[in-house]
């Protein structure tokens, strides 16, 4: 893989109908990045996560994931979608959700390799005791964690979390955050949020998105950037001065 | 039992044994992937099959057959790929398959017999040809299941995520829909045109309320689709009604009662944990 990059965006446009969601967007992920993408409600975050998973076709402009085809690409990814379309009564327990994880083509059984690398995927995300248990028995917030694991048993060299901490308490966030540092030193890790908070203490580059790409990276952005995509002045991101924005606890 | 000594009470018995086991496998992704009026749509778009088979002069069943799938894959790839909503588009079909039936009947010389048996069944009438067809539509369907039951579990739970990881969410949809209109063609000789859906939907309700495990589901809804059809023929020989609603009646009573007694098992459970906390 040349230079290690793992998604490549080359001026892409996207249109839905005549709307434009995505204007000349232009911008590359490397091997162990952790990226957040940030950005107000209908900018792009979601669209954007789906062209790299060949889920939307782009209107102009060349994606490759890999090196190659989205399609093709997609199967070193580990994807979280934002909204669950499921009904949570359908039958299946967490054990065979997470596995699901672990499709590789048809005619295929899962294999001992495979299972290991399931309850792996449910011990990294504090969910093991709970394989057995049916869907419609999790809190909102397990089930976060399960659909987490279900990602990360791919084994994916890049990692999509579509708004990973919707519905999960703060003290959970935390730790899902950290273990996604730890995830990082795997694979690269790429996340849409709104928690801007977070995103100082743990990220590398922030990708600001309302239609335009607007801010690339905490040595070559300025916070005017940032407002300009929010419309709104941000105070809170302060790269390059104070990370954190509240003092430290005493202990 | 006397009944049996008939030799189309075996044959009833036979076609209920075959019936329900494409109607516990298909019924149940019915079910779970929510798709019962896609289903009904089939059913109903089929009833242009029966007429075309009455026009030609061959076995209805037989242009059955590649109506219903015709129109399944209408159905499918219109709902999938145009903006017209999957209802609209279910709605269409239903209507168009049935006034297209009856056209055909129309331009038929002479008065259509057994008709009626099309449009609301009769397990009593089936003769062993189409006890042969029934056979061979049972076995594919339970191949295609055999081997593909990953890819139809993954799609029928979870479509966006199977299509990241690889699975052809838009061909299986398809081949699952052509299921439905395969299982239908068999199901039209039992309960008709018209019943259909609870055939195919009934039995996996019933279940559905106990187990919350995909193969067990399947098991359970052949089990108890063979039971109350078997117990559904036998009612409507003793108390001389028509077999195709009796069994559906039956069906029916059964799942409202099912669905008490859950209510009921909840509601003793709860107590028992009360109790013991």
């Amino acid at each position: 893989m040349k230079n290690n990059v793992v998604v490549d965006f080359k001026n892409v446009f996207f249109y839905y109908g005549e709307r434009p969601v995505l204007e000349d967007v232009s911008f590359s992920i490397k091997q162990n990045d952790f990226i957040a993408i940030i950005g107000p409600n209908g900018g792009g975050k979601t669209t954007l996560l789906k062209i790299m998973l060949g889920l939307l076709k782009p209107d102009k402009g060349t994606v490759k994931v890999f090196g190659k085809d989205p399609e093709e690409g997609r199967k070193l990814i580990g994807y979280l979608p934002q909204n669950i379309f499921f009904d949570l009564n359908f039958p299946i327990n967490v054990f065979d959700t997470v596995i699901m994880g672990r499709y590789r083509g048809p005619l295929k059984k899962y294999s001992e390799k495979d299972k290991k690398s399931v309850l792996d995927a449910l011990e990294t995300v504090g969910m093991l005791e709970y394989k057995n248990r049916h869907i419609s028995m999790l809190s909102a917030g397990q089930l976060q964690r399960i659909l987490i694991a279900r990602a990360i048993a791919r084994e994916p060299e890049l990692l999509l979390l579509d708004e990973p901490m919707a519905s999960v308490d703060p003290e959970t966030q935390k730790s899902i955050y950290e273990l996604f540092l730890e995830l990082n030193k795997r694979m690269a890790v790429v996340f849409v949020t709104h928690d801007i908070g977070a995103i100082s203490i743990y990220v590398d580059r922030v990708l600001c998105l309302n239609r335009k790409l607007f801010y690339h990276g905490p040595k070559e952005g300025s916070l005017g950037k940032l407002e300009e995509a929010y419309s709104c002045p941000v105070e809170i991101l302060a790269h390059g001065i104070p990370h954190r924005v509240l003092g430290r606890h005493k202990k | 039992m006397e009944i049996f000594q008939y030799e189309f009470m075996r044959n009833a018995v036979i076609a209920a044994v075959l019936v329900n086991v494409t109607c516990g496998i298909v019924g149940t992704y019915v079910v779970i992937k929510k798709i019962v009026f896609i289903s009904g749509g089939i059913s109903h778009a089929a009833f242009g099959g029966i007429g075309l088979g009455y026009f030609l002069g061959v076995n209805p069943i037989v242009t059955a057959v590649p109506f219903s799938l015709l129109s399944a894959i209408t159905i499918g790839l219109i709902s999938k790929r145009s903006k017209l909503s999957e209802d609209a588009a279910i709605g269409i079909i239903w209507a168009a398959g049935m006034a297209l039936g009856i056209i055909f009947i129309n331009l038929t010389p002479g008065y259509a017999p057994d008709l009626f048996s099309y449009l609301f069944g009769n397990i009593l009438t089936i003769p062993v040809s189409d006890l042969y067809i029934m056979l061979v539509l049972d076995s594919i369907i339970i191949l295609i299941i055999v081997f593909f039951f990953k890819e139809f579990y993954a799609v029928s739970f979870d479509e966006e995520f199977s299509t990241v990881i690889g699975i052809p969410n838009r061909v299986l949809y398809l081949v699952l829909l052509c299921m439905v209109a395969l299982s239908v063609v068999i199901l039209i000789r039992i309960v008709g045109i018209i019943l259909v859906i609870a055939l195919l939907t009934i039995p996996s309700s019933i279940c559905r309320q106990f187990t919350y495990n995909m193969k067990k589901l399947i098991t359970s809804s052949i089990i108890t689709g063979i039971i109350l059809t078997i117990a559904g023929l036998w009612i409507s020989y003793l108390l001389n009604l028509a077999s195709g609603a009796t069994i559906i009646i039956l069906l029916a009573i059964v799942f409202f009662f099912s669905f008490f007694a859950k209510k009921v098992i909840t509601a003793v459970r709860r107590l028992e944990k009360k109790d013991s906390m």
